[in-house]
């Protein structure tokens, strides 16, 4: 693992109103990559995603930790999706890594194979991150990323997880939550948006592969998001992020919202942030100040018809969820566990 | 160095001269021995700076070639049959990235109803798909094609497919020259790709075309494919120079020159044909052979300028284009649409029924005597075809065919024998 300084996980200043970390106090070598001057900008202005689009800024802090962490020596292999479809209207590209799109559930594949190029032509020093949407992930490209995990491949996986097939118009993949209204889950009936099933947790799964290294992020915390790539790029073998990234458009949420949903989604406990090395959680982020999951859910239209009194029931069914989560991760501090 | 060898390793054999950087592959029959073969070659240390991915299906196979090649890497893999269909969407990207893939097809039939043996079926699924398709009649011209194939794609920036029959070819032993690597290396050169991903000069590839832009892009796919029309026999010339034997082109003839009627064919049948044809001509028919070798891209002047004295031209092929008729003839009719030729199509050899002199003899004739229907099923047991619709116009619940047609074959032929 990289020697990641201890005072970056653990100090934390935020910012009075919107809890966000601040940079200020720290000292510089602790400080964001996003604060620096010289940092490498990944991903360029003047890509076509939407205003407050959550996908866009991660990718770009994943991105440059990478690079950073890599002095610069990257590849990016992509799945179809927003991120491919904003980032290159070609001829135009919002990429300064050298970047490939091959098709939308391969992406963990052709990475492996850009892995494999680099090691049979004795180039260590470049490294590998394949990336795409949730769908591109959970779905279609679920094979090729066992794949990849199974081998151990040295490919980092980072998956921007917004809850549904956004390029193609929102519509529902496996990774949306129950209730959510997509295009194919209307909030129509009489249990209104998408079905409860049984849920499907692809960082628990990728520990399940015992892969060195698997994390999950929001953009909310950039910080911890950076800490996380970094770490991950100091690790040879497959590795996993998932970071989660709101959808003002899917998600029927201000533009202006986009943090601040992220934040609340990790503080109700329905978004987890952990650490597993191995197969085994190394670590958690406890949740500060735990709020109830109507909280994230009134900023949000998709969950409109859940906070109308028919559908109580379907809160109560989210709830559970959240608190089922805090429990099983341990998410809140035994004492209370609230600052 | 003359080997006693199964077609399978020659062509592993030849593949690992070729040094090989990445190798993806999934088994499926009759490809497996190929990439055990080369898997243990890589394992063992004898491909130097190779890695070979054991991948979890052929779509992942062919994607890590697509990354691994856009890296730079020269990539092989191979496949067969309903592996072919399970990579389908990387096989259209491959191309249309223009990555130098060379893949080897072992020539399977493709299901429903499941059946492991040889046709054409699998290659003709992928005819438009943008990659140079070759076709081999034996296993030396397997390893000479692979060795063209890689110098091929490289030149052109496109993938090629080295089209062997599946068991006929893959799985028989035969006398094989296996090259040196000194000739290969002079043959060879270094992969020298159009675009690279290389973190010193960040590009991105894969980037979406619009209406602006697609048509242009597409013609060039087919130009470059023009293209190799002078290419393939240019490098079959310099190929023969080095390794000294006649391997590969476009096309190849048997006697076809002056000819009343040509068969045209591709792939091992022509070595039974040949036989047959010898036979005939013996007897005095004026009959010869043609058999394709570059069936994309097609050439139609070679073609041309082959057949334009022929009475008639009879095509055999082992694949169908279900609900219009032969492949190759459909390709062929179009390449003499100019010439008062009759084309006879007869389909045969599917899913690996044998084809044998005798009946391949009886087929000719059958053509000679302008008498075949259009298209003709080489071989058809027309009593069991006709026993099956009998039963679908008595009863609804008539069941699947596949398996009556089993049953019947089997009482057909008892009743037969008797
Ligand atoms: C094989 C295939 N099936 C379907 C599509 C259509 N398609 C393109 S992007 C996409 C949705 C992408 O969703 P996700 O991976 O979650 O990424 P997002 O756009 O939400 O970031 C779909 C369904 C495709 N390109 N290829
Ligand atoms: S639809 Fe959503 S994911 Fe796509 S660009 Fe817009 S905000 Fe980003
Ligand atoms: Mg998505």
């Amino acid at each position: 693992m990289a020697q990641i300084p201890e005072s970056l996980q653990k100090v934390r200043f935020y910012q009075t109103g919107t809890l966000t970390v601040g940079n200020r106090l720290l000292d510089a070598e602790h400080r964001s990559v996003q604060a620096t001057l010289d940092r490498s900008n990944s991903l360029d202005s003047g890509h076509r995603a939407c205003q407050g689009c959550g996908e866009a800024l991660g990718a770009r802090f994943a991105i440059d930790a990478a690079m950073r962490a890599t002095d610069n020596r990257l590849i990016a292999a992509n799945a179809t999706g927003c991120l491919e479809v904003f980032t290159t209207p070609y001829p135009e590209t919002a990429w300064s890594v050298p970047w490939i799109h091959s098709l939308f559930g391969n992406a963990a594949a052709v990475g492996a194979g850009i892995a494999a190029a680099m090691k049979a032509k004795g180039r260590k020093d470049v490294r590998v991150i394949a990336q795409g949407g949730d769908g591109g992930t959970t779905d279609i490209g679920f094979g090729c990323l066992s794949g990849m995990f199974d081998r151990n491949d040295d490919v980092l996986y980072i998956c921007y997880n917004n809850e549904a097939y956004m390029n193609t118009g929102v519509q529902r993949s496996s990774a949306t939550p129950g209730a959510a209204r997509t295009a194919t889950t209307m909030p129509v009936g009489k249990d209104p948006g998408n079905a409860f099933n049984t849920g499907k947790s692809v960082p628990l799964i990728a520990m399940a592969h015992l892969i060195p290294y698997v994390a999950t992020a929001s953009v909310h915390d950039l910080h911890d998001l950076e800490h996380k790539v970094t770490k991950a790029m100091g690790v040879r073998g497959s590795r996993y992020i998932e970071i989660f990234v709101p959808c003002p458009l899917g998600w029927g949420s201000k533009p202006s919202d986009t943090v601040k949903i992220a934040r609340l989604a990790v503080e109700c406990g329905l978004f987890p942030l952990i650490e597993a090395e191995h197969g085994e959680i190394t670590g958690v982020t406890k949740i500060r100040s735990k709020t109830p999951v109507a909280d994230y859910l009134k900023l949000q239209r998709r969950f409109a018809h859940v906070l109308k009194p028919d559908n109580a029931h379907q809160l109560e069914q989210l709830q559970a969820i959240a608190d089922r989560n805090i429990s099983r991760f341990n998410l809140v501090d035994d004492q209370g566990g609230q600052e | 160095m003359l080997k006693q060898v199964e077609g399978s390793h020659a062509v592993a054999e030849a593949v690992a001269l070729c040094r090989p950087e990445v190798i993806s592959a999934y088994p499926i029959t009759p490809q497996t021995h190929i990439v055990e073969d080369l898997g243990t070659m890589v394992k063992a240390g004898g491909i130097e700076n190779c890695e070979f991915l054991l991948v979890e299906s052929e779509f992942g196979a062919l994607s890590a070639c697509i990354g691994s090649s856009a890296a730079g890497a020269r990539s092989y893999t191979a496949t067969s049959s309903q592996g072919m269909l399970f990579m389908m969407e990387a096989v259209y990207n491959a191309s249309g990235m223009g990555l130098p893939i060379v893949m080897t097809v072992g020539n399977r039939a493709i299901g429903a109803p499941i059946n492991i043996w040889n046709d054409w079926g699998d290659a003709m699924s992928a005819r438009d798909a943008g990659w140079i398709q070759l076709f081999v009649e034996s296993n030396q011209q397997a390893v000479d094609v692979h060795i063209q194939a890689f110098k091929l794609a490289e030149q052109l920036s496109l993938p090629v497919m080295v089209c062997m029959d599946g068991f006929i070819l893959t799985h028989s032993y035969s006398r094989v020259d296996i090259p040196e690597q000194e000739q290969v290396d002079a043959f060879l050169p270094a992969f020298e790709p159009r675009q690279v991903l290389d973190p010193a000069v960040p590009v991105s590839m894969g980037a979406m075309v619009g209406p602006e832009a697609f048509t242009e892009v597409r013609y060039l796919a087919h130009h470059k494919q023009m293209e190799a029309l002078e290419l393939i026999p240019e490098q079959a010339a310099a190929f023969q120079q080095i390794f000294g034997r006649d391997s590969g082109g476009l096309t190849k003839s048997f006697e076809c020159e002056g000819a009343e009627t040509v068969v045209v064919t591709m792939g091992s049948v022509i070595g039974t044909m040949k036989e047959v044809l010898a036979g005939m001509r013996a007897d005095g028919i004026s009959i010869g052979a043609l058999a394709v070798r570059s069936f994309r891209p097609f050439p139609k002047d070679t073609l041309r300028a082959c057949l334009q004295n022929a009475k008639r031209v009879i095509v055999f092929e082992k694949c169908l284009a279900v609900g219009m008729g032969g492949i190759l003839a459909m390709n062929l009719r179009m390449a003499l649409k100019d010439f008062p030729i009759r084309v006879h199509s007869a389909i045969g050899g599917l899913g690996g029924r044998p084809i044998t002199r005798a009946n391949l003899r009886r087929m000719f004739e059958k053509g000679i005597r302008d008498e075949m229907e259009e298209p003709h099923f080489h071989d058809i047991q027309m009593d069991i075809v006709e026993r099956e619709l009998e039963r679908e116009r008595a009863q609804r619940r008539s069941g699947s065919i596949a398996e009556n047609i089993l049953q019947d074959v089997g009482v057909v032929a008892a009743a037969k024998t008797i």
